[in-house]
């Protein structure tokens, strides 16, 4: 049923001239085909088994009106010749019905012209064996299990492989392609001691299974964190330093990316608005985003709008360099875009990171530990307190509580808040240890004070 | 489409639908069900879906555009004990989903002989939303000139109104499931959804204010001006608020939580925490609970997928079981999980028709439909003067859980503090956290005002998300964590 990149693009031409014929001014389309492969382990069980092939075909149809331009997009998965032509009809009928927009328009210029092999897959894992992910998930359900006699449960290990091929072209003349896999394992188990139960998890993911973490550790690393947080527990309500370890400091540098988008910018909704060019952060907080890092689970050789993909500071030494931008959003602001346009098949483009990072520092977390006198490690995080139009924060954490630079216990039912601008300047160590498990990764980080909620 | 028999329920209209579209009759149904059923597995199902969504969204007083999407597929499960294996095409064919099936079928080995499975329709289940004119069939320019009023009904409201983002949500969707247990059912879901959010400024601060509402029925309901005004108004009356709001308090205090939307409680303390699967597995921190208080006396919490037109109901669920009103905790007491087939079957009891699924994409989970608390006889009134020093909240946005230490957060929207009984200073940004079990042991007033919530909630759960309900009276609990910035 896959079809072949010169099918796909024959599919995007159909659909572009469908709509120009249609009466579209400008018209941008993009298909995706993929195959996805998915297995969870459970014990010595397999729990089920899922495997799909799937394609997704999206118009964007402007249309002129009186003061700009009328958008419309339209989806479907049916890639029959007539049926694409309906919906190109469709689409151009649905966007005569919205109002004209100044500002809507595919870029004028500075499209892709190179695109760049970023090592985005692996021929050798293209025919990966059912079996071989079977094996990597029971490798790692049983090394966690393994682990500790109190590891007596778990909701599954889960192994996954995907590919997919991109073509997106447009009525400005660019057509462009590119293939790209994922590959990801992931174990979450359960340790059980008295009373007290707890699950944690661990996750490995990259465009080549050659890169994937040792399966057997990443059900050893999974059980470790479930251990060490058994008999956790409330502390009482203070104000003391939080270090975020590598797997929650990402979440922070995600969410000052999306107040740094320019949709957030123009329509005000993020309390970075007015500080383009100003510190933002402590002086050693250096953050980058880069669509080309070969074998980045966010490269791409161009964005959703085919505009290059590229590195762009977004916060250096602590200043505000730049805001992420994709076409429309740059308009708005007069500035150009950065290559930021994310897209899927049934939305418009808008700002997206590729490959976001903050640059490490020299301090391992062991040792961040090791200095300090009393304050908390957050490990895991839960809800969605925050907000990006003001900065305020507060979420749910669990996590290690620290006296005199050891962990002494688990603490539990707690929640960590302030103001996200406060808690950005006030970054005191940053950690040397950079893993990448998805398209954001973060060192652990120290912020120097937060609330922290308990008895 | 537009127009359809009123006689006709929604299963009736979602078979024609199926059949006069792709052709999908009883025998080529049995045809692709038993590719699945030539090896040895216990349970066989196709899950056909053919959804239309459109949305519409104003921004800066521009309809900036308009989106329609088509979602069509098949997904094929075979079952055997434990192990599922899980197949989607997004072709909707009697060979697309034999295709599927020889793919679901590789979780046994072994073939088998089979009697050829008879599908016919199942047990008569509700009509919950019978509408006449699908929401996405309302014209768009209808619905472009309807944003168009909210906009300029909104910025009328104050001059402190910088931005106005609304948009109108539709879906439609066609659904068939047939299982080799010989169930054959249909449904034709309605969705509706308007959201409404006002962002404010004064000086150099600036507040968002939030407000949607929504269901399963006919968009007409929703542009009854005394309806979308009340929408428009709240979401201008909590961002002007949030203007006034002080940072909140931090630490463990009695909470008093207003009728409706703080249900979520509900959803992520306990509700997460029953279904079925979490139990089964024994992973949920009220796993081996069945029959044991979890709750004070007085609390009674339900499950209901058979309000009409409410947004989390479902005539039936994802696997062909008719929706059922579950009591979850009677009078404190546990009493009832949530249940798909699988783990039903597992766990020796009979579905629940919580099974539900995101899309044909999906493997089907035991999930949440509308979960609220029975109303008791205080008035809310004196509930909230009987705290001395506490918090009062009114609307909340998310939440989660983590089902097997059952910790639970929600953070609300719209707070106060509670000074000496009465309605302090609005506050901003808590975040509630709270422990799932014991949390609901702590409530020692329930009033007498249940609410269900507007109908915006979508729940999330393994990727995939469902639309749900929750609903609650004003309750106070004692001693619950709160996450403010003021020590």
């Amino acid at each position: 049923m896959s079809a072949s990149q010169q099918e796909m693009e024959a599919v995007v031409q159909h659909a572009l001239e469908s709509a120009a014929r249609a009466g579209a001014s400008q018209t941008d389309v993009l298909l995706v085909e993929g195959d996805d492969r998915e297995v969870r382990v459970r014990g010595d069980e397999i729990e089920f088994v899922k495997q799909a092939q799937e394609r997704g075909l999206g118009i964007r149809a402007l249309v002129d009106g009186k003061e700009g331009r009328q958008t419309s997009i339209v989806s479907t998965s049916d890639l029959a010749p007539d049926a694409v032509a309906r919906m190109a009809e469709e689409a151009v009928a649905l966007a005569r019905a919205t109002a004209a927009d100044p500002t809507a328009g595919l870029p004028d210029a500075g499209f892709a012209t190179d695109l760049p092999d970023l090592g985005l897959f692996d021929p050798a894992d293209q025919n990966v064996a059912l079996d071989a992910r079977i094996e990597d998930a029971k490798r790692a359900e049983a090394a966690a299990r393994d682990f500790d006699p109190r590891i007596d449960n778990s909701e599954g290990s889960q192994a996954s492989s995907g590919h997919a091929r991109v073509v997106y072209g447009n009525s400005q003349g660019f057509l462009g392609s590119y293939a790209s896999a994922s590959h990801g394992l992931f174990a979450e188990p359960l340790a059980r001691e008295g009373d007290s139960m707890q699950r944690d998890y661990w996750m490995t993911s990259a465009r080549r299974l050659a890169d994937l973490e040792d399966a057997a550790a990443v059900g050893r690393k999974a059980a470790e964190r479930a251990i060490r947080r058994l008999g956790g527990k409330r502390v009482e309500t203070c104000e003391v330093p939080v270090i975020f370890d590598g797997m929650t400091a990402p979440s922070l540098i995600g969410q000052l990316a999306s107040c740094a988008s320019g949709y957030s910018v123009y329509r005000e909704s993020t309390f970075l608005g007015d500080k383009l060019g100003e510190s933002i952060a402590a002086s050693a907080v250096t953050i980058i985003d880069d669509g080309r890092l070969p074998g980045g689970l966010g490269s791409k050789p161009f964005d959703g709008e085919g505009q290059p993909t590229r590195r762009n500071v977004l916060v250096d030494n602590g200043v505000l360099k730049t805001w992420l931008l994709d076409t429309y959003s740059g308009r708005k602001l007069d500035l150009p875009s950065t290559g930021s346009a994310a897209r899927g098949t049934g939305s418009a483009p808008r700002v997206g990171t590729t490959n976001l990072w903050l640059e490490p520092g020299e301090q391992t977390l062991d040792e961040m530990i090791g200095e300090l006198d009393r304050g908390l490690v957050v490990t895991e995080l839960i809800g969605m307190g925050f907000n990006p139009t003001t900065g305020d924060y507060s979420r749910g954490a669990a996590g290690l509580w620290v006296e005199k630079g050891e962990v002494v216990h688990p603490v539990e039912e707690i929640t960590i808040a302030g103001n996200f601008g406060d808690m950005l300047q006030s970054i005191d160590r940053i950690g040397s240890e950079l893993v990448w498990r998805g398209r954001t990764a973060a060192p652990p980080l120290r912020i120097a004070s937060m609330t922290l909620a308990g008895e | 489409m537009s127009a359809s028999d009123p006689t006709e329920t929604s299963a009736d209209r979602a078979l024609d639908f199926f059949r006069d579209r792709f052709d999908l009759d009883d025998s080529s149904l049995a045809a692709a069900l038993d590719t699945a059923l030539e090896r040895q597995v216990d349970y066989a199902d196709l899950y056909f879906e053919y959804t239309t969504t459109d949305s519409v969204s104003l921004e800066e007083g521009i309809v900036k555009s308009g989106d329609r999407h088509l979602e069509q597929g098949v997904g094929v499960r075979a079952v055997r004990g434990e192990r599922q294996g899980y197949a989607h095409s997004d072709d909707i064919s009697v060979e697309s989903a034999r295709l599927a099936a020889g793919t679901a079928r590789a979780i046994a080995d072994e073939t088998r002989e089979h009697a050829p499975v008879a599908v016919s329709t199942g047990a008569a289940g509700h009509d919950l939303y019978p509408i006449a004119t699908a929401p996405t069939d309302v014209p768009v320019a209808t619905k472009v000139d309807w944003l168009n009023e909210i906009d300029a009904y909104a910025r009328a409201k104050s001059p402190k109104v910088s931005q106005v983002m609304a948009s109108v949500v539709c879906q439609h969707k066609h659904t068939l499931v047939a299982a080799s247990n010989g169930t054959r059912v249909a449904d034709v879901l309605p969705l509706v959804r308007v959201n409404v959010q006002v962002l404010a400024a004064d000086g150099s601060r600036r507040e968002v204010g939030y407000q949607g509402a929504g269901g399963r029925f006919e968009l007409e309901e929703m542009r009854d001006p005394s309806r979308w005004q009340g929408l428009v108004d709240e979401a201008v009356r909590i961002a002007l608020l949030n203007l006034e709001a002080e940072a909140c308090p931090a630490g463990a205090m009695d909470v008093v939580l207003g009728p409706g939307w703080p249900g979520i409680l509900l959803h992520e303390a306990i509700g997460h925490g029953l279904e079925g699967d979490f139990n089964r597995k024994k992973t949920s921190a009220f796993s081996d609970k069945m029959g044991q208080r979890v709750a004070a006396e007085g609390v009674t919490v339900v499950d209901d997928g058979t309000i009409p037109g409410r947004r989390g109901s479902i005539n039936v669920d994802d696997e062909g079981t008719p929706s059922k009103r579950n009591v979850l905790i009677e009078n404190g007491v546990l009493v009832g999980y949530m249940q798909d087939r699988l783990n039903a079957e597992l766990m020796g009891v009979e579905p629940t028709g919580n099974g539900r699924r995101e899309s044909y994409a999906h493997l089907p989970l035991p999930r949440m439909t509308n979960t609220f608390m029975l109303a008791g006889e205080d008035d809310p009134q004196d509930i909230l003067e009987s705290v001395e020093d506490g918090l009062y909240a009114v609307s909340f946005g998310g939440g989660q859980v983590d089902i097997t230490s059952g910790k639970f957060v929600f953070s609300a929207s719209e707070a106060y503090r509670i000074e000496g009984g009465r309605i302090g200073r609005p506050v901003k940004g808590a975040t509630l956290i709270g422990n799932g079990p014991d949390v609901l042991t702590r409530v020692t007033r329930i009033g007498h005002d249940l609410a269900l919530d507007e109908g915006v909630g979508t729940c999330g759960k393994d990727g995939q998300g469902v639309p749900v309900g929750v609903g609650l009276p004003t309750i106070r609990v004692n001693d619950l964590t709160v996450g403010g910035t003021e020590g």
